[in-house]
């Protein structure tokens, strides 16, 4: 079906465009942007009050599928991602098998092209079965469509298959994507070291851990001309690392996430195992610079990490539950909740973090509106008021620290390919 | 007729942070009632025939699950008991199945340890018995916080500006939790001294001063609560080895000297003699030990008899 979206405010990052115009989608792309348009056997919709953008992109996000996907599959993860405005998500190697060869990167490839309502990415792993102890083959699952490399929440704890690696890498001009957490530092830990874990008798993962690991991963990936990624930037030594090494040209980018700009670790006082996460949800002061990271450029895109668990799985106690919750159906509305109408961002640069940053990120053909691109777009209702509610998430991972938070603002429409796969928060193609 | 100043305003008890002083207080004076009945030859009463107490223990425990054992034999409860050392997500069932399991069985109270904190609130949210905390890993053991209190009001008229000296390992210990959130409803100055290994980071957010030099910290003391040090994390180096720990923290006549004249010298045992506290003063005139394990036994009857019977001015004798 042929559509055309009337009178919205196109954002437009990659070229700075901010106005009202109207879109045409014909045959799965974008036909025409301009004024007036008038077209026949298009479905015709009101974009009023209404911001037509890019479609958002996941850069991190955990699909559970092949092997786990009593947590999550393929056709429940990218419906998520539909209601939540995205268009494309990358889906990160922790799988059962691990993506770690390029048979697995085509299988997965293979079911999202059958399976999902979005377009899906796929992450291969730096090493074999994520083991920190030989290579994987990174070159034949980026010839086979790996976007980036990453052991993903493993950190590489030999300095030597992490340079290896990067050096393997950098050879195909992808990002090289780290979870930086010195592992010694952090082993028993379960939440952010500080006041709140002084109280609470929890045993601490402190955010010199982070540092330390960025650090050294900076480093390395200086000595080695690799694009190295920090994923998931959490405390405010670690951004100012990230800072000092742009400043001085290492090719270093880095991503947070929603809850990390949103919240702290007083979310973990009532023991909660939905504020359980990795990194931890840290005190005011590295949230706060997170935020001022992200809003002068030394982070460059907002990532979910979306991480979903069984029910059973989280409904435990806090110590024995794991790490990371859903993401992609509330990233959004907390992003603009937090810094859209806390007026520390503009939309503009929402989208930007969102959509074209990712898309460069992982060189993928994205983030853009123009015509002739595939009509890959997101319809956003910036002042629609909402409130958490897990039970109607789309993802199978139901636990989420913004339970039963108001938010404003929402995505209203996902178009993938030039199909509308979400209107008003219901996916359509089930 | 026991009257308290106050009902419990709430149904279970899972640390002393979330206690009202008044709540507090209520305790403490019931407690002081539950003592004469201990003292009795015939010490059974009545109070909570037809209640049934059931003790679920994950951690080995002998004296908090026996004191909570009698106390609720002496008022007239039945009292099972429930030991299992592994935990239950070892063992394949996960808590809150075992939670349920016991509250298909019409339990009235649930008294609780286990090694994750937060578990005795994580029951709350499970099963609808009352839900006792009997210490839940390093976040709180409030009956021994409750009873450190009395022991302290038995030989304090307050225990406002009163200096209360908490030594050892302070980041493992649901008892220094407790204690500092119980003494904090009654204006009490806390210190904490210990190996800065053994202090968690940032515990002056607590409302306490830190010394890294016990000498410093036990200086005009009123009371000095010294800690068990968990010999299990010693494994982890936290410090070099117990002899040297004995000979920089532990607590001995000499040290005990600095404090104030008749300090009060309290353990929550069971004690490393020779460890953190010296086989002379253990049992010294200052030392309130054995009185507080008698007191620990009042304090958890109190706490039954108000969470079960709602703190009314009910005749506990029949």
């Amino acid at each position: 079906m042929n559509y055309l979206l009337k009178g919205g405010r196109v954002i437009n990052p990659a070229e700075q465009f901010d106005g009202l115009m109207d879109v045409l989608i014909e045959e799965g792309k974008i036909a025409k942007i301009g004024k007036k348009i008038t077209a026949k056997d298009a479905k015709v919709m009101d974009m009023t009050g209404l911001v037509i953008t890019p479609g958002l992109i996941d850069m991190h996000v955990h699909l559970r599928d092949p092997g786990l996907e009593a947590k999550e599959d393929m056709a429940s993860g990218t419906r998520a991602a539909a209601a939540g405005g995205f268009t494309t998500i990358a889906c990160m190697p922790n799988t059962k098998p691990i993506v770690d060869s390029s048979i697995v990167v085509e299988g997965i490839l293979r079911r999202a092209a059958v399976e999902g309502l979005v377009h899906v990415a796929v992450i291969g792993s730096v090493s074999k079965g994520e083991s920190g102890k030989e290579l994987a083959e990174i070159g034949d699952m980026i010839l086979s469509g790996a976007v980036a490399i990453s052991d993903d929440g493993i950190y590489i704890n030999q300095a030597n298959l992490l340079k290896t690696g990067m050096e393997y890498t950098s050879m195909f001009d992808r990002i090289f994507i780290t979870h930086a957490e010195e592992k010694s530092l952090v082993e028993e830990g379960v939440m952010h070291e500080g006041k709140i874990s002084a109280k609470l008798g929890l045993k601490g993962r402190p955010s010199i851990a982070e540092d330390i690991a960025v650090a050294r991963n900076i480093m390395l990936a200086e000595y080695t001309d690799t694009r190295l990624h920090i994923a998931h930037v959490s405390s405010r030594e670690s951004v100012e690392l990230i800072r000092q090494a742009k400043a001085r040209g290492v090719k270093v980018t880095a991503e947070a996430t929603p809850h990390h700009l949103a919240l702290t670790d007083e979310a973990v006082l009532t023991f909660s195992t939905a504020a359980k996460v990795c990194p931890p949800l840290r005190s005011a002061e590295h949230v706060q610079a997170v935020r001022q990271g992200l809003l002068d450029g030394t982070i460059d895109a907002i990532a979910t990490d979306h991480a979903p668990h069984a029910f059973e799985e989280k409904d435990c106690e806090y110590n024995d539950a794991p790490n990371g919750f859903a993401g992609l159906e509330t990233a959004l509305g907390v992003v603009l909740t937090e810094l859209y109408h806390t007026k520390l961002m503009s939309l503009m640069d929402i989208v930007n973090k969102m959509s074209v940053a990712p898309a460069q990120l992982l060189n993928l053909k994205a983030g853009v509106l123009k015509v002739g691109a595939s009509a890959d777009i997101t319809i956003i209702n910036p002042e629609l008021s909402w409130t958490v509610d897990s039970t109607g998430f789309y993802t199978k991972g139901k636990s989420t620290p913004f339970e039963g938070r108001k938010l404003i603002g929402k995505a209203v429409g996902t178009f993938v390919g030039g199909r509308l796969m979400m209107e008003q928060g219901n996916v359509l193609s089930e | 007729m026991i009257k308290t100043p106050v009902s419990l305003r709430r149904k279970n008890i899972l640390d002393l942070a979330s206690l009202s002083k008044e709540e507090i207080e209520s305790i403490l004076i019931t407690a002081k009632e539950m003592k004469n009945v201990i003292n009795r030859d015939i010490k059974k009463v009545p109070t909570l025939r037809g209640k049934s107490v059931v003790n679920l223990f994950f951690e080995p425990s002998t004296r908090t699950r026996t004191s909570f054992e009698l106390a609720g034999k002496y008022l007239g409860a039945d009292v099972v008991n429930i030991t299992t050392s592994s935990s239950s997500v070892v063992k394949g069932e996960s808590l809150r199945d075992t939670l349920m399991t016991v509250e298909a069985m019409g339990v009235d109270v649930i008294v609780m340890r286990h090694k994750a904190e937060g578990a005795a609130l994580f029951a709350t949210q499970c099963v609808s018995p009352v839900i006792i905390n009997a210490g839940d890993g390093a976040h709180a053991h409030p009956t021994q916080g409750l009873l450190d209190l009395f022991t302290m009001k038995q030989h304090y008229d307050s225990l406002s500006g009163l200096k209360v000296v908490i030594v050892g390992d302070i980041t493992h210990s649901r008892v220094a939790r407790s204690n500092i959130a119980g003494l904090a409803k009654f204006g009490a100055d806390v210190h904490l001294a210990g190996p800065k290994t053994l202090i968690p980071k940032d515990a002056e957010s607590l409302g306490v001063t830190v010394h890294y030099n016990v000498e410093e910290a036990l200086k005009d003391a009123d009371v000095v609560n010294v800690l068990r040090i968990q010999l299990e994390r010693q494994k982890s180096g936290l410090f070099p080895s117990p002899r040297e720990y004995a000979r920089i923290f532990g607590m001995n006549s000499k040290r005990l000297a600095l404090a104030k004249p008749g300090a009060l010298l309290l353990h929550p045992g069971p004690m490393n003699r020779g460890l953190e506290i010296s086989p002379d003063i253990a049992y010294s005139d200052q030392s309130m030990i054995a009185g507080q394990v008698q007191n620990g036994l009042a304090v958890r009857m109190a706490l039954l008899f108000l969470v079960t019977l709602g703190g009314k001015n009910i005749e506990l004798l029949a």
